[in-house]
C-alpha cells in the first residue's frame, strides 16, 4: 500500500491504455476499492493503543505508571494507576472498534456494487472494487458512475449523454457530456470496443471537479480531452439508455474521493478549554510538587536528620536535596489524581449518551420519509448549545425545491383562492379527469378556472396557450401519455405542468415546431424565434405561427418590465392585475406577468431580416439583438399573471423567528438569484417590511463595493452610537433592524483581505444577511470569515453537495437527510429531515448538552481537587514524606467506582428547564453563546471550592483526632482510622454536592447516588474484613479499621460536622445568587415549578404571521442559453421507432437540423 | 409529574400519516416512545428557595448548638492528668537519664516523678504514653513493616519483605519483627504508686491486657507456628530487632501476650496519624463502687527510662484519663459544634434579612420571552 501511495504522490502524468490491464498495471494506479476503515483484526490493537497513547493524558498516566515502579519514589502501589488506565483504554478501544466496524460495513457495501465491465471481449458483471484503470465499463440509465470515466459512446446522438451531478456539486439540473466523434462511432458494438486500444495521457489525480486536461492517442491521431468528456464518480446517468466509458481514475484517486479527503477532526471549544485546563492543572501539580519537595528538603535538614536514629536510611544521609528531588516525584505520583484520568472517557460517554438522545428523539423524526435524526459525530453535542451563527442553504433546506402553480389572475379575475369569501375551504382538489394527459400530482383548489376553460373563454385559453408555448422545457414521452418534462428551472416546469392539466398539453417539440394537445386536439405551432431570457431583459418571448397562419408573440416576465411594454389600452387591466400581484406577493408567491401580441406579417419579415443581420454581426451582437428584441416586444396585450409558490419546508418561518429570539443570527447562503433569495427571505420572515432598510450590495469593482460598505457602516455606526448613548442596556432590543443582501460577485471582492473586516462589521450589525449567487467555495469562505473574526460557534445547514464545503468548515455541520443526494449528510455532523428540527436540536438538545457538560466538568474538577489536595495538607504534618492519607484501594476506586456514576447520571439526565420551557423561552439559550456556564473563571471557582473542601476535610478531623481515644479507652488517632474517617467524609461530601448539583432526580440518579454510597460502605467493609486479609495480608492491611472506627459516635460526629461545614457555605452562596441576582434559568425554573403545582396549562404555540406586501420581482430561477439549445436541436433525439407515436412525424427532421444550424449561429 | 405535562400533539400528527399508509407489517425507524428515550423520566426537581434553605440553616443551628454544648460538657467532665517526664529540664528527675542514654546501653536508668491529683478519678482510668514530634506517619517509616510476617506467615518470617530494609536482616538472620516501626518500639516502663498521707507507697495495679483492638489482637497479629506455646522454637533462626534488649518471644511471660501478639507491641505497630500522639499503655480498673479508682492525693511515677527522644527534640508524657461515651477529653469537637451551629443560625438570620429586604420575591412574573 505504501508503494502505491508513494507512486501517486510523484505521479506527474497518467498513461492509460484501454483494454490493456498489463500495461496499466505497470503504473500501479489505485484500484477501485474504497477503504475508509482504519484497522483490521490484526492491526487494531497496536495501532489503536499507539493512537491512544498519543493523547496527552494517557501518555501521562503511562509515565506515572513507570515512575511507580521505581521503589525509591513509589508512594502508591502500581494498581492505583493501572486499574483506571486499563479501564479507560478499554472503553475507548471498544468505541473505536465499533466505529471501525461500521466503516468496514459501508465500505463493503460500496465496494460490492455491480457494474458491467468489458473483459476479454465480453461484458461481465463485476464488483466495483474489481474495476481497474483502463477498463471499459458500460453504464445504464439511472446508474451511479463507478469511477472517473472518459465517455466513449452513448445511446444518444452525437455521443451525448446526460448526467446529474447532485452528489458532486449539488446542482440538480442535468448536464450534458459529449464523447469524441471518433469514439462515439464505436457505439455499443462490443467487439469494436474490445479492440479499442487508444491511450490516454492526462493529468494526475486531483480534486478539481470542473477541470480535466488530457489527450487521447489512437490510430496515430491526437484528440484533446476536456472535462466535457468526463463522467465523474458520484454522478448519475439520466435520460441516456446506456453509455460506455474508459476508466481513468479509480477508487481513492477519483475526483470525488480526492474531494472528500480526510474530513477535518472537529473539536469543540470546551474540548480546547479542557486541554488548556488540563495543562494548567499539570502545571499546578508541578508547583505543588516543588513546594512539597522544598518542604521536604527543609524538613530533612531540620527535623529528619535528628530523626535518623529511627529511620536509618543510608541514601538519605548523603544528601537532603536528593531526598527533596525524590519527594517531588513521589508527590507527582500521589497528586496525579488532580489530572483526571477518567475525565476524557467520561466526557466521551456523556457525549455518546447525548447523541443517542438525539437519535432517539421522536420529535425530530420525520415520518413521511421515515428518517430519524442522526448524530453522526458524537463529539460536538455541547457545542450545539453555543451556536451564534447559522448559515443556511436555501434550496432544499429552507424550501422544498417544489414550485407549485398556486394562483393566477386572468384578465382581471383571480383564480386559485383556497378559501372563499366566507372563509370556508373550497373543494379540496379540482378534478382533472377530463384530461387523459394530466399530471396526477398537480393540485388546484379553484374549480371556477376549469369551468372557464370548459366554457372556452378565449383569454383563459390564450393564457394557458402562452404557458404551454413560451418556455424552454423539453418533453419526454416514454409511453403513450406518460409525459415527463425536463425543465431548466422548477418554475418553468410548474407553469408548463399547470397548462398541461388545464388542457393545454405541451407534448413535443422540434427545433421548428411545438405540438400542443389543446383540449384533446393536436395543434402544431411553428416556432419562429425564441427571444431568450437574460438577466437584463428579465423576460422571454416566443414568436409562433399558429395553424391558422396567424403570427403571435407570447411573452412572460417580471411585471415591472412587462407593464412598461404594454399597449396603452391595457391600463385598466394593468391596474387590477397589479393589485392582484400585490396580493400574491403578500402571500410570498413568485409572480410572473404574461402578455401577447398579434404580429403583422410584413413587420415580422422586416424584423426577421434585421435579426438575421444582427445575429451575424461581429461587434456588440448581444446589444444589437437586445435592441431588436426590445423593438418587437412593444405594445403587447396583458393576459394576466401567475403566482408560483416556492414551497417552504414546514415551519420554517416559525423556526427562524424562534432562533432569532434565541439571539442566533441566520445567514442564508444560496447559489440562487438575488430576486429568488429575497423572495424567500420575505416569505421566511427574515426580511420584513417594517425593517428600517434592506441594503443590497451588488457591485463589480472592488472600489465600488468598498465605498458602498463604508457608507453603510458609517450610517449604521451613527445609529448605534446614538442608541448606546441613550441606554446601552436596551441596545439589543431596540436596535434598528437592517438587512444585508450581497451577491456572489460582490462577495468575491468583499472577502478580500482589505475589505473583510468591514464586511464583518456591516454584516453583524444587520439582523438578516443573505448572500446569493455564491459558489460552494464562497460559502465556506463566509463561514471561515465569521469563525475567524467573531470567535463564535457557527453552524452550517444544507442538503446538497454544494453545501459540503461549508458544512465541513463550520463548527457544526447539519445535513438535511431523506433526500436523494447524500453528500451533505455524509459530510455532516448531524442530520435530520426538516429544517424546523433545528430549533429542537439547538434549543433543547444543544442547550441541555451544554448545560450538562458544564455542570459535569465543574463537578469533576471540584471532586478531584477535594479528593487529592488532602494529601497536600497532610504533607505538612508527615514530614513531606509523600505519605498518602487514604487507603490505596480507596485511591484506586474513588474516581472509577465511588463517584463516577452519580456524576455521569447527572451529565446524562439532568434538565434545569424542561423541553417545553426551553422552547418557549428561547433566550435561555443565551448563557451558552456567552460561554457562561463553563469558562476559566468557573474553573477557578470550582477548583477553589475543591481546595477549600479538601482543607476542611483535612483540618476538622485533624483537630478532632489530636487527642481522641475510643469510647473503650483504646487509641483511635492512628493513620488507618484517620484515613477511613476522611475517606468516608469525602465520599459523603461529594455525594451531597452532586445531590445539590442535580436538578432533575430521576430514578437513575437516586439509584446511582444512593447506590454509590452503599457500594462505598460495602467495599469498605469487605476490604477491611478478616477474610480478605487472611488471603492477601500484604495488600489489605486495613483489617478491622472500618469496624473499629465507624462504630464510634465520635467519628460520626466528626463526619457530620465536616459535611455540614463543607456544604452549607455553598448552599448559602447559591441561594443568595438565585435570590438576589436570578439568572434567566432561575426565573424560568421557578415559573416551571409554580406552574407545575397549578397543573399543566395549554400553551398556545407561537404563530408567525407574514405581513409582507412586497411585490416579488421576476422569479425565473433559470439560465440563459436554453433557447439556443432548443432551436439548434442539439438536445433532441434522433427519430427512432418511437416517433410514430408522435402526432407529428417529421421524416425530414434530419435535414431540418442541418438547416437549423444556420439559426444556431444566429442566436 | 413531568410526564403529565407532556403534550403528544405533534407526534400524533406524524403518526397518523405513517400509520394510515403503512399498515401493520412495515417496520419504521421511528424511535421508541419510552420515557427514557424521550428524556421524560419522571423526576423530582428540587430548587433552592427561601422556603427550603432558610429552615435548613435554622434547623442545623438548633441541632448543632445543643450537640456542641453536650459535647463540651461531657468533655469537661472527663478527668485528665498529664505529666511530661522527658527530662530536658535540669531540675527534672529524669534529666540524667535523658542525657546519658542511647539505644546501646544495657543498664537501665530509672527515675521517679512525684505528682498529686486534686480530684479523685472515679471510673476506670486509662494510662497513656504520649510522644511529641515523633513522625510515626513518615512514609518510609510507615511502610517499613511486613504484615504477613506479623500474621505468622512462616515464609515471611524467614524471608521478610524488602520494605523492611534496612531492618530486614541482622548478621544474616532475618529480623522478627522486621522493619523500622518494630525496631523503634516504645520501651519505657511506667509504674504508678499511690502515696498515703502517712507516707506508705502502694503500687497501683496496671492491667496490660485489653489495650489493643480486638481485630488486631486476634486476626491481624499472630505468632508463627500457630498455637504452639513454645515461641522460642517458633522464632528460632531469627534475630531480634537491633534496638531491642530482648527478643520478641520474651516480651512477656504470659503466652497469651507474648511474641507478635504482645499488646504493647500491637499498639505500637498501629502507627499514629499525626506527629504528636498518645497510645494506650495500661488500664487501671475500678475496684468497687465505694472508693474512687484513683483517690485524691500524692502519687509517684517510676520510669524505667529506655527510650531516647532527645535527639529529635521529642517529648514523652504520661497521661491518666477517664473516658465517656465520646471517648477521651476532646474540647475541640464541642467548641466546633457550637461555633458551626451558631454560624449557621446567624447565617440563617442574615439570609432571611437579605431575602426580605432585597430578595426578588416576584421574580417569576417578569420572565421576558
Amino acid at each position: 500500500f505504501t508503494k502505491l501511495n508513494f507512486s501517486s504522490t510523484v505521479e506527474e502524468e497518467r498513461h492509460v491504455r484501454a483494454n490493456d490491464r498489463d500495461y496499466n498495471e505497470r503504473f500501479s494506479y489505485a484500484d477501485n476499492r474504497i477503504k475508509t476503515a482504519k484497522y483490521n483484526v490484526f492491526t487494531f490493537l497496536p495501532i489503536n493503543l499507539f493512537e491512544q497513547f498519543q493523547r496527552f493524558a494517557n501518555a501521562y498516566f503511562l509515565v506515572l505508571l513507570i515512575l511507580q515502579l521505581i521503589p525509591e519514589i513509589s508512594s502508591l502501589s502500581w494498581f492505583t494507576t493501572i486499574v483506571p488506565l486499563v479501564l479507560v483504554l478499554a472503553i475507548t478501544a471498544v468505541k473505536d472498534a465499533t466505529d471501525d466496524y461500521f466503516r468496514h460495513k459501508s465500505d463493503q457495501q460500496v465496494n460490492t456494487r455491480q457494474s458491467q465491465v468489458l473483459i476479454k471481449g465480453k461484458l461481465q458483471n463485476e464488483k466495483w472494487m474489481n474495476v481497474r484503470v483502463g477498463d471499459i465499463i458500460k453504464l445504464e440509465n439511472n446508474q451511479f458512475v463507478a469511477a472517473d470515466l472518459l465517455l466513449l459512446s452513448s445511446s444518444e446522438p452525437y455521443g451525448l449523454c446526460y448526467i446529474e451531478t447532485a452528489e458532486l456539486d449539488g446542482e440538480t439540473n442535468l448536464k450534458v457530456r459529449q464523447a469524441l466523434t471518433v469514439t462515439s462511432d464505436l457505439g455499443d458494438d462490443v467487439a469494436k470496443l474490445a479492440d479499442f486500444n487508444g491511450e490516454v495521457i492526462c493529468e494526475p489525480p486531483n480534486n478539481k471537479l470542473d477541470k480535466f486536461t488530457g489527450t487521447l492517442y489512437w490510430k496515430d491521431n491526437k484528440y484533446p480531452l476536456d472535462n466535457e468528456k468526463m463522467l465523474l464518480r458520484g454522478c448519475v446517468l439520466r435520460n441516456t439508455e446506456w453509455c460506455f466509458g474508459l476508466v481513468i481514475f479509480a477508487g481513492l484517486q477519483t475526483k470525488l474521493m480526492q474531494n472528500c479527503g480526510r474530513t477535518k477532526f472537529k473539536r469543540t471549544s470546551i474540548d480546547k478549554l479542557m486541554n488548556t485546563l488540563v495543562l494548567w492543572i499539570f502545571g499546578f501539580l508541578i508547583c505543588m510538587g516543588i513546594i512539597l519537595a522544598i518542604g521536604n528538603t527543609i524538613w530533612e535538614q531540620k527535623v529528619g536528620s535528628n530523626f535518623w536514629e529511627y529511620l536509618q536510611w543510608k541514601e538519605l544521609t548523603i544528601n537532603v536535596v536528593f531526598s527533596g528531588f525524590l519527594t517531588f516525584w513521589s508527590y507527582v505520583i500521589i497528586l496525579n489524581t488532580v489530572v483526571p484520568i477518567s475525565l476524557y472517557v467520561s466526557v466521551e460517554v456523556l457525549r455518546l449518551g447525548h447523541s443517542y438522545f438525539i437519535n432517539w428523539d421522536r420529535r425530530i423524526y420525520y415520518s413521511l420519509k421515515d428518517t430519524p435524526a442522526e448524530a453522526r459525530t458524537t463529539t460536538l453535542n455541547e457545542e450545539l448549545g453555543q451556536v451564534e451563527f447559522i448559515f443556511s442553504d436555501k434550496t432544499g433546506t429552507l424550501t422544498q425545491n417544489i414550485m407549485v402553480f398556486n394562483k393566477c389572475s386572468i384578465n382581471g379575475k383571480t383564480y386559485g383562492d383556497v378559501y372563499d369569501e366566507f372563509g370556508r375551504k373550497k373543494t379540496p382538489c379540482v378534478d382533472f379527469s377530463f384530461n387523459p394527459l394530466m399530471d396526477r400530482k398537480f393540485r388546484f383548489h379553484d374549480s371556477s378556472l376549469v369551468e372557464a376553460i370548459k366554457l372556452e373563454e378565449p383569454l383563459v385559453q390564450e393564457f394557458f396557450r402562452l404557458l404551454a408555448l413560451c418556455h424552454t422545457v423539453m418533453p419526454e414521452e416514454r409511453n403513450e401519455g406518460e409525459l415527463v418534462y425536463q425543465a431548466p428551472s422548477p418554475d418553468e416546469g410548474a407553469l408548463v405542468t399547470a397548462a398541461r392539466n388545464f388542457g393545454f398539453v405541451f407534448r413535443s417539440r422540434t427545433p421548428e415546431t411545438i405540438t400542443l394537445y389543446e383540449m384533446g386536439h393536436a395543434v402544431t405551432y411553428q416556432l419562429l424565434a425564441i427571444l431568450d431570457f437574460n438577466n437584463v431583459r428579465k423576460r422571454m418571448s416566443v414568436i409562433v405561427r399558429n395553424p391558422k397562419g396567424q403570427l403571435k408573440l407570447y411573452s412572460k416576465g417580471a411585471d415591472t418590465i412587462l407593464f412598461d411594454r404594454l399597449d396603452p389600452s391595457n391600463e385598466e387591466l394593468m391596474f387590477t392585475t397589479s393589485e392582484h400581484l400585490n396580493e400574491f406577493a403578500g402571500e410570498g408567491l413568485r409572480t410572473l406577468a404574461l402578455a401577447y401580441k398579434d404580429l403583422d406579417e410584413d413587420v415580422f419579415d422586416e424584423w426577421m431580416k434585421k435579426l438575421l443581420f444582427a445575429s451575424t454581426a461581429l461587434e456588440n451582437r448581444e446589444e444589437k439583438l437586445g435592441a431588436l428584441y426590445e423593438e418587437i416586444e412593444q405594445g403587447m396585450m396583458l393576459l394576466g399573471a401567475t403566482a408560483i409558490e416556492d414551497k417552504l419546508q414546514e415551519g420554517v418561518p416559525e423556526t427562524i423567528a424562534c432562533l432569532t429570539l434565541a439571539n442566533i443570527k441566520i445567514w442564508v447562503l444560496t447559489g440562487d438569484k438575488l430576486e429568488t433569495a429575497m423572495n424567500i427571505g420575505y416569505s421566511c420572515n427574515m426580511l420584513r417590511d417594517d425593517m428600517n432598510e434592506v441594503f443590497i450590495i451588488s457591485g463589480h469593482t472592488m472600489l465600488e463595493i468598498h465605498q458602498k460598505m463604508e457608507i453603510l457602516l458609517s450610517g449604521l455606526d451613527m445609529e448605534k452610537t446614538e442608541l448606546y448613548s441613550s441606554d446601552s442596556v436596551f441596545e439589543e432590543t431596540i436596535i434598528a433592524e437592517y438587512a444585508l443582501i450581497i451577491n456572489g460577485h460582490s462577495l468575491a471582492h468583499a472577502l478580500e483581505a482589505d475589505l473583510e473586516q468591514i464586511l464583518v462589521d456591516v454584516a453583524c450589525l444587520c439582523k438578516t444577511v443573505i448572500c446569493c449567487r455564491v459558489t460552494p467555495l464562497q460559502k465556506a469562505l463566509v463561514v471561515e470569515l465569521i469563525k475567524r473574526h467573531k470567535r463564535a460557534v457557527t453552524l452550517a445547514i444544507g442538503d446538497g453537495a454544494n453545501d459540503v464545503s461549508m458544512i465541513n468548515t463550520a463548527h457544526i455541520g447539519v445535513g438535511i437527510s431523506g433526500q436523494e443526494g447524500m453528500q451533505a449528510v455524509l459530510a455532516s455532523d448531524y442530520s435530520f429531515a426538516q429544517f424546523r428540527y433545528l430549533q429542537r436540536l439547538l434549543l433543547v438538545h444543544g442547550r441541555w448538552s451544554y448545560y450538562r457538560m458544564c455542570n459535569f466538568l465543574c463537578y469533576f474538577f471540584y471532586k478531584n481537587f477535594a479528593f487529592t489536595l488532602v494529601h497536600f495538607w497532610y504533607g505538612f504534618l508527615c514530614g513531606f514524606s509523600a505519605q498518602t492519607v487514604y487507603d490505596q484501594w480507596f485511591i484506586t476506586l474513588f474516581n472509577i467506582v465511588y463517584t463516577s456514576l452519580p456524576v455521569l447520571a447527572m451529565g446524562l439526565f439532568d434538565q434545569d428547564v424542561n423541553e417545553q420551557y426551553s422552547l418557549r423561552y428561547p433566550n435561555l439559550y443565551r448563557p451558552g453563546q456567552l460561554n457562561q456556564l463553563f469558562n476559566k473563571r468557573k474553573f477557578f471557582t470550582c477548583t477553589l471550592q475543591g481546595v477549600c473542601t479538601s482543607f476542611i476535610l483535612f483540618f476538622i478531623p485533624y483537630g478532632a483526632f489530636l487527642t481522641a481515644v475510643r469510647d473503650d479507652g483504646a487509641h483511635i488517632s492512628d493513620q488507618q482510622a484517620f484515613a477511613v474517617t476522611i475517606a468516608t467524609t469525602l465520599v459523603i461530601v461529594v455525594s451531597v454536592q452532586i445531590g445539590l448539583d442535580t436538578n432533575y432526580w430521576t430514578a437513575v440518579n437516586h439509584f446511582f447516588i444512593w447506590g454509590s454510597l452503599a457500594v462505598y460502605f460495602a467495599i469498605l467493609f469487605a476490604m477491611h474484613s478478616d477474610g480478605i486479609f487472611t488471603i492477601f495480608p500484604n495488600q489489605f492491611p486495613f483489617i478491622g479499621t472500618a469496624r473499629n472506627s465507624l462504630n464510634q459516635k465520635f467519628v460520626w460526629l466528626v463526619i457530620l460536622l465536616t459535611t455540614v461545614v463543607c456544604i452549607m457555605p455553598m448552599v448559602a452562596v447559591r441561594f443568595i445568587k438565585a435570590d438576589l441576582y436570578p439568572t434567566q434559568t432561575d426565573k424560568v425554573r421557578l415559573l416551571q415549578q409554580t406552574s407545575r403545582r397549578q397543573g399543566p396549562q395549554e400553551q398556545n404555540l407561537r404563530r408567525v404571521r407574514r405581513t409582507s406586501s412586497r411585490r416579488s420581482a421576476y422569479a425565473f430561477a433559470h439560465q440563459q442559453g436554453y433557447g439556443e439549445l432548443i432551436t439548434s436541436g442539439k438536445n433532441m433525439k434522433v427519430p427512432t421507432s418511437s416517433t410514430s407515436t408522435y402526432p407529428l412525424s417529421s421524416p425530414a427532421r434530419g435535414t431540418s437540423l442541418v438547416k437549423n444550424s444556420v439559426r444556431i449561429a444566429r442566436c | 409529574m413531568m410526564a403529565s405535562s407532556y403534550s403528544a400533539k405533534e407526534e400524533d400528527g406524524h403518526h397518523s400519516g405513517s400509520a394510515g399508509l403503512g399498515g401493520a407489517a412495515i417496520r419504521t425507524r421511528k424511535p421508541d416512545n419510552t420515557a427514557f428515550k424521550q428524556q421524560r423520566l419522571p423526576a423530582w426537581q428540587p430548587i433552592l428557595t427561601a422556603g427550603t434553605v432558610l429552615p435548613a440553616f435554622f434547623i442545623i443551628g438548633l441541632i448543632f448548638i445543643p450537640i456542641g454544648i453536650g459535647l463540651y460538657v461531657t468533655s469537661n467532665n472527663i478527668k485528665e492528668f498529664e505529666i511530661d517526664y522527658t527530662g530536658t529540664d535540669m531540675s527534672s528527675p529524669c534529666f540524667n537519664c535523658s542525657q546519658s542514654f542511647s539505644w546501646n546501653s544495657t543498664t537501665p536508668c530509672k527515675c521517679v516523678l512525684f505528682f498529686s491529683l486534686d480530684q479523685p478519678f472515679e471510673s476506670n482510668v486509662f494510662m497513656y504514653y504520649g510522644l511529641s514530634n515523633f513522625y510515626q506517619n513518615h512514609r518510609r517509616y510507615v511502610k517499613s513493616r511486613d504484615d504477613s510476617q506479623l500474621n505468622g506467615d512462616q515464609r515471611s518470617l524467614k524471608e521478610p519483605s524488602k520494605e523492611c530494609e534496612p531492618y530486614r536482616t541482622n548478621e544474616n538472620k532475618p529480623i522478627a519483627p522486621c522493619g523500622a516501626i518494630a525496631n523503634s518500639m516504645f520501651n519505657d516502663t511506667l509504674d504508678l504508686f499511690y502515696i498515703d498521707p502517712n507516707g506508705t507507697k502502694t503500687q497501683i495495679l496496671l492491667i496490660k491486657k485489653g489495650i489493643a483492638w480486638w481485630t488486631d489482637k486476634h486476626v491481624k497479629f499472630r505468632n508463627p507456628g500457630g498455637s504452639n506455646p513454645n515461641l522460642t522454637a517458633a522464632f528460632i533462626e531469627t534475630a531480634k530487632p537491633v534496638n531491642w534488649h530482648k527478643p520478641v518471644y520474651e516480651l512477656d511471660i504470659d503466652s497469651e501476650n507474648n511474641g507478635f501478639i504482645n499488646e504493647d507491641f500491637i499498639v505500637w505497630m498501629r502507627t499514629a496519624a499525626l506527629p504528636t500522639f498518645r497510645k494506650l499503655y495500661r488500664i487501671i480498673q475500678k475496684k468497687n463502687n465505694m472508693t474512687p479508682t484513683l483517690p485524691r492525693g500524692s502519687y509517684s511515677l517510676e520510669v524505667t527510662y529506655n527510650y531516647p527522644v532527645r535527639s529529635f527534640e521529642g517529648r514523652k508524657r504520661m497521661i491518666l484519663s477517664t473516658i465517656s461515651w465520646m471517648g477521651g477529653k476532646n474540647p475541640f469537637l464541642g467548641i466546633a459544634y457550637i461555633t458551626v451551629g451558631s454560624i449557621c443560625f446567624f447565617l440563617g438570620v442574615v439570609l432571611l434579612f437579605i431575602h426580605h429586604k432585597y430578595g426578588n420575591r416576584n421574580n417569576s412574573s417578569d420572565v421576558p420571552n
